[in-house]
């Protein structure tokens, strides 16, 4: 296929698949670091408002730790460190395990400013009914954090999409690496720049505009949640 | 149920203590709010405790199935001693309603849901059973129409009586009632007092904050006045409204009368 020419710049298509390859990998790291962080932040949120003890530090300490040091250096650690214990992991797996564990803290606290926003009537009333404290956090608590939770946790998610280009430090090839070997064997920085950063646009509105359905959805009928309507 | 129930009656006796709550002390903190509290519910009965705000009635309640940690005291349900060791916590609960000033329906679960959820969960009854179970207790309290109504939906009124449901389904030996209708509009306190009457009626057992004079006429048993972490006097409602012990029960249902009214 041609190259095609505007205002002065110059795209070539025979870059797109191996920038479609990059975008796969983007994907898939984001989608299993949010998918670990997920797991991991709900466990550390309840532990962290409902622990007792060694539990509730250890989540605190947790949470502290990744969020008061750089995704970079946890990036590193995880991929050089690591080895010097034995444990040597692919580097699409150590990314996909700093972005997690980095996540996780974060998603956390989203999820922990969730459950402690829900009155605290609702663990009452659950308790009263004979529920023990999982049944209660499980079956009343959490269905509703969870949802409450949505709109910072779609942040998270687009900030996670974006930051998953650090996986290049480690030699992973994804949307940003695929996009800098081709300019560097190109010498066309700008042009494959502005297609990476169009692609990026498009994958956090396509991102958005999901979980806003999915806000939709799950909104419990006759709870303030509808979009400019006064409370 | 209304069946089992006259047959529970009679085989049990109707003088059965239901509830017996002995010295029961709590403190928060520096606070004594409960100083030695002690008073028996026998089967069919209905009090209603009364007392100016911060007294512990809440406290108390809510200490009944240890919800909140009494300090000191005992309590007993039927012959099982709640205050005991190794006592089944969950089950003593599952075994008492609880209806709270503010509701407490879960906000993402349909009125049926909401109903439906302590058989599912707690008392694991299959589905269908659970289902049947929660619409003839949303139909007891005149709701079968908004079975599939979130509580957003919901009028006060309406949200209370789909609670009183909730607690009906688990199919309770006693109900403990935290000011039912204090949270509502003055036009929406009939309804559910109505409901409450006709509970009383039918033989429910009953223990209910209120400062409703009007339902405590009507359905009250014993009235208890409580003051300062302790049941200043109990007795009948017209007693206790026409000959009071103490200046201070008469003083204060003067001014619950006034405020209230007599018709509730
Ligand atoms: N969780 C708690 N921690 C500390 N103090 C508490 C707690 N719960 C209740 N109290 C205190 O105990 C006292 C009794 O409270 P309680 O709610 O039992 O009173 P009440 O008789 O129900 O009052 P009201 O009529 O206002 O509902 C109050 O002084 C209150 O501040
Ligand atoms: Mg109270």
């Amino acid at each position: 296929m041609d190259k095609i020419e505007l205002g002065g710049l110059v795209f070539d298509p025979a870059w797109l698949p191996k920038l479609g390859q990059g975008l796969v990998v983007t994907l898939e790291i984001t989608g299993l670091c949010i998918a670990l962080g997920i797991v991991l932040g709900l466990i550390l949120a309840v532990l962290r408002v409902y622990g007792r003890g060694p539990l509730y530090w250890l989540s605190s300490l947790y949470v502290q730790f990744f969020r008061g040091t750089p995704l970079l250096v946890q990036l590193l650690m995880v991929y050089y460190g690591l080895p010097s214990w034995g444990i040597v992991l692919s580097p699409f797996v150590s990314g996909v395990i700093a972005l997690g564990l980095n996540t996780a803290a974060y998603q956390a606290e989203y999820f922990r400013g969730a459950i402690q926003s829900i009155p605290r009537g609702q663990m009452l009333a659950a308790r009263s009914m004979g529920m023990t404290r999982a049944q209660a956090i499980r079956y009343v608590i959490l269905p509703q954090a969870l949802r409450l939770v949505i709109p910072p946790w779609s942040n998270e998610l687009i900030l996670m999409l974006k930051y998953s280009s650090i996986v290049y430090m480690v030699t992973v090839i994804d949307l940003m690496g695929a996009a800098r070997t081709i300019a560097a064997r190109t010498f066309r920085y700008f042009e494959v720049f502005i297609l990476v950063a169009l692609i990026y646009l498009a994958l956090v509105f396509l991102l958005s505009w999901l979980l806003r359905r999915l806000e939709e959805r799950v909104r419990v009928p006759g709870l303030g949640m509808e979009r400019g309507a006064p409370h | 149920m209304e069946r089992e129930r006259d047959t529970d009656t009679s085989r049990r006796g109707p003088d059965e203590v239901v509830l017996r709550v002995e010295d029961l002390h709590k403190r928060y903190g520096r606070e004594e709010v409960l100083k030695g509290v002690s008073f028996e519910v026998r089967r069919g009965e209905t009090k209603v405790i009364v007392g100016p705000s911060g007294t512990g009635k809440s406290t108390l309640l809510r200490c009944i199935t240890r919800l909140t940690e009494p300090d000191r005291g005992r309590i007993w349900l039927g012959d099982v001693e709640v205050t005991g060791r190794g006592v089944d916590l969950n089950r003593v609960r599952a075994s008492v309603g609880f209806v709270f000033q503010d509701f407490n329906l879960f906000t993402h679960l349909t009125a049926l849901d909401n109903v439906r959820i302590g058989l599912l969960k707690v008392k694991k009854l299959p589905k269908d059973e659970a289902t049947e179970i929660a619409r003839k207790q949303l139909e007891h309290v005149g709701l079968a129409h908004k079975a599939d109504a979130y509580p957003a939906e919901l009028s006060g009124g309406q949200q209370q009586r789909v609670a009183i449901a909730r607690a009906l389904a688990m199919e309770p030996k006693l109900i403990l009632f935290d000011e039912p209708t204090s949270a509502l509009d003055p036009e929406l306190t009939g309804e559910v007092l109505d409901v409450m009457v006709a509970l009383a009626k039918e033989g429910m057992t009953m223990v209910v904050v209120s400062h409703e004079i009007g339902f405590a006429r009507a359905a009250a048993d014993e009235l208890i006045f409580m003051e300062g972490g302790v049941i200043v006097e109990q007795g009948p409602p017209d007693q206790l409204f026409r000959q009071p012990k103490y200046p201070r029960t008469a003083e204060f249902l003067r001014k619950i009368t006034a405020l209230y009214g007599e018709t509730g």
